[in-house]
């Protein structure tokens, strides 16, 4: 492709290597101006490496850059700003007692006479800014306090403060809502109406249909190609970004419900602020069935997932485990009781980054015997028996056992817990946002993998802030609001605008 | 120059440049005060290495400071910062004396009970430590700053009490001779012992003029033990597992609290053991009045800092350090230039040690410059269009 000024970002033959690993292989990038590009990518494929070179994070080793069809060196992100390229990143980076304001302004302050910061100038130019782009934002709100669709408008408006013509956003939408999903893309047609050029990384097709123009591909550090959306469907995008025919729709036979495996009684959870977020809630999950539990965050997911666990205290009510009582004792006795939970936050809760690949499969499980004798831990057993789990779950690279986790992309992290939750063959898997930032193919794995454990007989408690998920993953539906389970539909009676209402409290008493 | 890189991209190599630029610095320092530097360090050497008596000495040295390193090195893998090592070996040292003083058995028993009571000590006030930090949340470092003290008063409490103080003297009573473990104490005083020694010279000096004992063989089997325990036992694995993400450990039903208690116990044996070896092994073994802290726990932290923290390392890092200290005297004699050069030395090297990936940043850097750049490339995009070379 020539060099041209019709192009806002041009970047040519990107080669990256983090030592032996190619991350980038002379990847080729063209953005139009005024258009919304999306890069496309499984986890770890190389897109945010990519961005961070232009966004002067990184260094290529080889490639030029070329901004309106001019070459440009861009060593550190401050280069990058003055280029007018901006970057929201995937995690915002906000003061959180600051407000919206101060934010906005930090390490670019409006200076009066001395270098004294003139806080009224600075909220009058923010608001001039707010006003012309038409963000819903009140600029004396504290951080802390706003949702974090605002956050997100915040970190925009940052970027467009310090002239940004050229925006990239790092997986905008991986923590937003479907109403602020919405909200955003409307924002992203609006500032290419107003001149900007939008990058975006992702790997959500449906809202790279709904957003974007254009839509380069990068698979395992190769460039694919580019595609114009118009002329092209979710199934076609997401076959050419994971290299084979990927199955959009969950297949699965009917369910053969057993015995009731975990049944809640009653059960009351308080957070650390002393409110209630779970309120005498009922639950039953039986053998061979996945029960999903739909419902907006923040509605006593964590709170109940985390009192089964025995991670919270529980207040009130029973919590039973194949007929035993569980509550209220340690995170071993649930475990011992053959439960195995998926957590949420795998980088919190689930694994220990520093850790080899190794040390990290046998958590839990290297008390056993088969693990060493005695007090000692046997690391060739444990190397052999992650060889088998990185076979058997296609955890990327492979020969990965004594690379440290930290060093694994997001995707292959998630297999690593799967595996190591599933290998223990439980009777019950709780599955909290299991899918939690993964690309359509590992998602695909996730989903096959919870049915090949139902199947087996395994009670599943899948837990999804993703209402597409737990439609079409759970043989029975329920929904959680304000810490109690409101309704209880089986599979396929029940539409996405009842459950939509009763997830918002429509439907409560 | 592969091999260079290769070497500077392993853990060690940092230990070793730090080491190197603390010379380089001290040299610096010694030519601008006016001293011949190279001389200096000529007086250093000989003075830690000159005689079979200086090796002796480096290595009586570097027991107590081996011992402390190794219980910091091995708290600091499991995430927790035992600035506490100096009241832990305090307290090893006072229950040593006390029991030393009021038991006498014979040496089989009173060696071992004497140890076990230094181990004890360290242990106790280390799991004290640990229960104040898993029950109510209190910072190791700010408890374990105000035991130091309190223990450095309870020894003077100690030294100065009715029981124990030794008459005209700021010492309390020493410990029973068969507690001593000192090597051969009786035999090389006796006349056969006189006798053999004058055939042979340099074994005379070293076990006549020095307190030469058996504490430098216990630190090194402790420090070995140590590795074990951390990279070979599922307690070294939980301990670690807690270190790095205390949120995934409990998760995973590792018991926490017990888990911290535990390590600061562990460390905390290690350092009181090194009292104890201290009060058993070194004449006047007895406690003395304390002005202020001896130092043996916080040149531990040093020791496991150029150590990178491995435990093993520290053997070699507790003879460099000994070594420094010991040799540094000899600067002040022979060359006039004041010890303090030492302390600069090692100030320096702790420094350079605390700049993470420098060696690595070093490594890049000639990799860099040493690429050979092939002329024969030319970047060509997709479609096969050369593109316009890049400026190097």
């Amino acid at each position: 492709m020539e060099v041209s000024s019709e192009y806002a970002v041009q970047m040519h033959g990107i080669l990256k290597k983090f030592g032996v690993f190619t991350a980038l292989d002379h990847v080729d990038l063209d953005v139009k101006k005024q258009t919304v590009h999306a890069i496309l990518g499984e986890n770890g494929a190389g897109k945010t490496t990519l961005m961070n070179i232009l966004y002067g994070l990184y260094q290529a080793d080889e490639g030029g850059i070329y901004l309106n069809g001019e070459e440009v060196k861009i060593a550190t992100p401050t280069d990058a700003i003055k280029h007018g390229i901006g970057m929201v990143h995937q995690h915002f980076m906000l003061v959180e007692n600051f407000t919206v304001t101060e934010n906005i302004i930090l390490g670019d302050e409006v200076c009066g006479a001395a270098g004294v910061l003139d806080m009224k100038k600075a909220r009058q130019e923010v608001q001039a800014l707010v006003e012309e782009y038409g963000f819903d934002v009140d600029p004396d709100a504290v951080i802390e306090d706003i949702t974090v669709g605002m956050q997100q408008r915040v970190e925009i408006l940052k970027a467009l403060y310090r002239g940004a013509e050229i925006l990239i956003l790092d997986e905008p939408t991986a923590v937003l809502t479907p109403q602020e999903i919405e909200k955003l893309i409307e924002i992203m047609h609006d500032l290419i109406a107003k001149g900007k050029t939008i990058i975006i990384i992702t790997h959500k097709l449906k809202e790279i249909m709904q957003s974007s123009d254009e839509c380069s591909i990068i698979r395992r550090g190769v460039y694919m190609g580019t595609v114009n959306v118009k002329e092209t469907n979710e199934t076609d995008l997401a076959s050419k970004m994971v290299g084979r025919n990927v199955n959009l729709t969950v297949e699965k036979t009917k369910a053969h419900p057993g015995e009731p495996v975990l049944s809640i009684q009653g059960l009351t959870v308080k957070d650390e602020r002393g409110i209630d977020q779970v309120r005498d809630l009922n639950l039953e999950v039986r053998a061979g069935e996945i029960v999903g539990i739909a419902g907006i965050d923040g509605n006593g997911q964590q709170e109940l997932v985390d009192a089964i666990t025995n991670i919270v205290k529980a207040q009130a009510g029973t919590i039973k485990i194949n007929g035993e009582e569980v509550q209220n004792t340690t995170p071993r006795n649930t475990y011992t009781h053959s439960v195995a939970t998926i957590p949420s936050d795998r980088h919190r809760w689930g694994l220990v980054l520093p850790f080899a690949v190794s040390e990290n499969t046998v958590l839990e499980r290297h008390v056993d015997e088969e693990f060493g004798a005695g007090i000692t831990l046997d690391y060739d057993k444990l190397k052999s028996y992650t060889t088998e789990l990185i076979e058997k779950f296609d955890i990327r690279p492979s020969g990965c056992e004594d690379e440290r986790m930290s060093g694994l992309s997001g995707g292959n992290q998630q297999k690593a817990i799967i595996a190591r939750m599933v290998s223990a063959a439980p009777n019950l898997l709780i599955a909290f946002q299991p899918t939690r930032g993964l690309d359509v193919g590992a998602i695909e794995f996730v989903h096959k993998t919870l049915i090949a454990e139902r199947d087996r007989g395994a009670a599943i408690l899948l837990i999804s802030f993703e209402l597409d998920e737990v439609m079409d993953v759970s043989d029975t539906i329920a929904v959680i609001y304000h810490g109690q389970i409101v309704g209880t539909y089986e599979q396929g009676t029940v539409d996405e605008n009842e459950l939509g209402l009763l997830m918002a409290g429509g439907g409560a008493k | 120059m592969k091999a260079l890189i290769k070497f500077l991209r392993k853990p060690i190599a940092s230990s070793i440049v730090a080491i190197l630029l603390g010379f380089l610095v001290a040299a610096v320092v010694l030519a601008v005060a006016g001293y011949d530097p190279l001389g200096s360090f000529g007086a250093l050497f000989s003075g830690a290495l000159g005689r079979p008596k200086y090796i002796a000495n480096v290595i009586i040295k570097a027991t107590p400071i081996l011992l402390t390193g190794v219980g910091v090195a091995f708290a600091f893998q499991t995430g927790l910062f035992n600035i506490g090592a100096e009241g832990q070996y305090i307290l090893g040292t006072i229950l040593t004396s006390i029991v030393g003083v009021m038991v006498d058995l014979p040496p089989v028993l009173e060696i071992p009970l004497l140890i076990c009571c230094g181990i004890f000590g360290g242990a106790l006030l280390g799991a004290f430590i640990g229960f104040l930090k898993a029950k109510f949340g209190i910072h190791e470092v700010i408890t374990s700053i105000m035991t130091n003290w309190i223990m450095l008063y309870l020894c003077n409490f100690v030294v100065m009490s009715d029981t124990f103080h030794k008459e005209n003297s700021t010492s309390a009573l020493p410990i029973n001779t068969s507690g001593y473990t000192t090597i051969l104490y009786n035999w090389k005083k006796s006349d056969a012992g006189i006798e053999f020694l004058n055939g042979i010279p340099w074994l005379k000096e070293v076990l006549l003029k020095t307190d030469l004992n058996i504490g430098f063989i216990v630190g090194i089997l402790v420090a070995i033990f140590a590795g074990w325990l951390l990279s070979r036992t599922k307690l070294g694995y939980e301990l670690r597992a807690v270190g790095y993400n205390r949120d995934a450990a409990r998760f995973s039903g590792i018991n926490v609290d017990r888990s911290i208690i535990l390590c600061m116990v562990i460390s905390g044996a290690f350092c009181g053991l090194a009292g104890s070896l201290n009060i058993t092994g070194i004449s006047p073994h007895a406690i003395t009045q304390l002005a202020a802290q001896e130092g043996y726990g916080f040149n531990g932290l040093s020791v496991a800092f150029i150590a990178g923290c491995s435990t093993v390392g520290c053997i070699p890092s507790s003879l460099l350090f000994a070594g420094l200290i010991y040799g540094g005297m000899s600067v002040q004699q022979v060359m006039g230039a004041p010890s303090d050069i030492i302390n600069i030395m090692i100030g320096t090297i702790v420094f350079f040690i605390a700049l993470p990936g420098i060696t690595n940043a070093l490594a890049d850097w000639i990799e860099r410059r040493h690429k050979e750049p092939d002329p024969n490339e030319v970047p060509v995009a997709k479609d096969g269009t050369p593109l316009p070379k890049r400026e190097a």
